[in-house]
């Protein structure tokens, strides 16, 4: 390490006040920071009470999404394998021939190490495709506007391709990136300031503009001539639209747990999701409040939709824990709606908000026909309400603080 | 009654006037630059909706339709007033605004003074005379033309307050210059309207 320390102290004249690339400055300070803790110490008096920064804060929601990363690579490779050894057929598509000419392998739903790699042939152009093109964005804006080139960043543009479903032309995914981080984040001003979470404004921006390639029963899994054998590459929830709970059997409720599923491919594992969501709340990171708000949300509407019943809507008689297994529901709980800047602010608002996207989910899924998937929307949704929750909190405070203390 | 609920559900989320229909614009962004504002013209907008659709449900059945007026003597039933829709929809809006606005300056000053020429203009707000001309549109009753008066108000007013609170959060963001003020407003009402998007499909 000592080397590049010495290579950056050496190139920091360069972009400091004066220096040639003056103007380049948030360029050196996000390589210098990603290696190194900042020198800077507060001078007189200050309230810091931990040595977490915003840096280290983001790193670790990437560290927890460490499972969810290594399982969208197998699952992509293993659902693909797995249609292959039925009546599907390669694609050919770059990635397909890369696997199945270049590399000489064959799809084998056992092999793991195959499947990841095949997985990983999906997964990495998409994520690499986010992180430049978004990069490159932020970076323009950083130096433009002269802010500083945060971690946040590297969030968005992992928990954005984990969102995606592994067909997604990579033209796709550049446009999402942009439309998430320029509309979505950098109008607002950078990390911190903006109101949705840039990561679902970019996926609801492909969803709504190019519904072929992000919903319906083809774009899940990674092979051609899907429905050929009577196979159906549709996500649970879309078959339980369909049929209701005939599709969803204990061996279902396992496979989503863990996250043998078809689905975007970050999304599929509650399992990964509940590790993840492990690490941070045991850092203190994600909101255990957001968490507990977006499951009682569930349990309470999807019990109130199964007393309620429907004799048209298969939907209505799907019990609550087969809503949190199946589809973006556990991605979205743990990585989603604890995004600590779109989410309610206040700590009791943030139960507000977590049972609003809960209730919202499960609505979304069963009355709404449209869509067979609801956490984006739902997150979308809660997102636009988040500083209206606040407010009513900030206010009540101050009521109650002013009646304690006599004012007035 | 469960006709009516799905109604109110139907204009509140699904159809709401201000983020479905665009309706109401002009006083949705220039009113929503507090949150206290935004609730006191929301509340303006709720009532003027529930007492104005109603109203214009009897006008046009009473009146306006063709036949309408067959009441009065069976030689009139062939007239057909159609023509007067708008004049009176909006007299009858105008006339209502003018109440409200009267007992906002008597009972509530601080805030007939906060809305100031945005409750006069609540007269031409697109969104009241919207709601009458949805309701001839759609053959309601009055019943359940006051069920959709008061679910649009509710929808305005909801999507109005929850604009002011994300509009009071951006005076801690930084905002491009040329963005700053009525720009903002509009990228902020088009991602309102993304999360609106939710419900947009639901068939009641």
């Amino acid at each position: 390490m000592d080397f590049l320390r010495k290579a950056l102290d050496r190139l920091e004249p360069m972009f400091t006040k004066g220096g040639e690339f003056e103007r380049l400055y948030p360029l050196y300070e996000a390589a210098d920071t990603i290696h190194f803790s900042p020198l800077d110490r507060a001078r007189g008096t200050s309230h810091v009470r931990d040595g977490l920064d915003l840096k280290r804060l983001m790193l670790t929601v990437i560290a927890a999404l460490g499972p969810c990363i290594i399982w969208a690579m197998y699952n992509t490779g293993y659902q693909a394998a797995l249609a292959v050894e039925g009546a599907a057929t390669r694609l050919d598509t770059w990635q397909d021939i890369i696997f199945y000419d270049m590399l000489r392998m064959t799809a084998d739903s056992g092999d793991i190490i195959g499947c990841v790699i095949h997985g990983a042939i999906y997964f990495l152009p998409v994520y690499i495709t986010g992180l430049a093109v978004g990069g490159i964005i932020e970076a323009t804006f950083a130096v433009v506007r002269r802010h500083e080139i945060t971690e946040g960043f590297l969030v968005t543009s992992m928990l954005f391709p984990l969102t995606l479903p592994p067909t997604i032309p990579l033209w796709q995914v550049a446009l999402g990136i942009a439309f998430g981080v320029i509309i979505g984040k950098e109008v607002f001003g950078g990390v911190g300031m903006n109101v949705l979470n840039p990561a679902l404004t970019g996926r609801a921006f492909l969803f709504f503009a190019y519904p072929a390639q992000i919903s319906g029963d083809q774009v899940w899994i990674a092979a051609d001539n899907l429905t050929a054998d009577g196979y159906s590459g549709a996500t649970y929830l879309a078959k339980a639209a369909e049929s209701g709970m005939a599709t969803l059997t204990d061996e279902v409720w396992w496979n989503g747990f863990f996250g043998l599923v078809p689905g975007s491919m970050g999304e599929t594992s509650a399992f990964c999701a509940l590790l993840g969501a492990g690490i941070l709340i045991f850092t203190q990171i994600g909101s255990w409040r957001t968490m507990f708000g977006v499951l009682a949300g569930t349990v309470a509407t999807a019990a109130l939709l199964n007393w309620v019943g429907s004799e048209t809507n298969p939907m209505f008689e799907v019990p609550w824990y087969f809503h949190v297994v199946l589809g973006g529901w556990a991605f979205g709980a743990v990585f989603m709606a604890t995004d600590p800047v779109s989410s309610a602010f206040t700590e009791t608002g943030k139960l507000i908000y977590g049972v609003g996207i809960g209730v919202m989910v499960v609505l979304v899924r069963v009355v709404n026909p449209a869509y067979p998937e609801g956490m984006m929307l739902a997150i979308l949704f809660m997102n636009i309400f988040a500083p209206l929750i606040d407010h009513f909190f900030v206010q009540a405070n101050i009521k109650r603080r002013q009646a304690r203390y006599g004012v007035q | 009654m469960e006709h009516y609920l799905s109604i109110l559900a139907k204009t509140i989320f699904v159809e709401n006037m201000a983020l479905a229909f665009f309706l109401g614009m002009c006083s949705f962004l220039a009113v929503s630059k507090k949150i206290e504002t935004a609730i006191g013209l929301g509340g303006a907008v709720i009532f003027v909706l529930a007492v104005t659709t109603p109203i214009n449900n009897l006008i046009y059945n009473g009146l306006l339709k063709e036949g309408a007026l067959e009441w009065i003597s069976p030689s009139l039933a062939d007239v057909n007033l159609e023509f007067l829709t708008f004049l009176t929809f909006i007299g009858s809006i105008a006339a209502t605004v003018q109440v409200v606005e009267m007992a906002l300056d008597k009972f509530s000053p601080a805030l007939y003074n906060a809305l100031g020429v945005f409750l006069p203009l609540i007269a031409v707000n697109c969104a009241i005379l919207g709601a009458s001309l949805f309701m001839v549109e759609r053959d309601y009753d009055f019943v359940e033309s006051t069920v959709f008066g008061v679910g649009n108000g509710i929808g305005w007013a909801l999507a109005v307050v929850a604009m002011a609170a994300l509009r009071e959060k951006m005076r801690y963001s930084n905002v491009p210059e040329g963005l700053r003020g009525l720009g903002m407003a509009f990228i902020l009402t088009g991602l309102m309207a993304i999360g609106f998007m939710a419900f947009s499909g639901i068939q009641l």
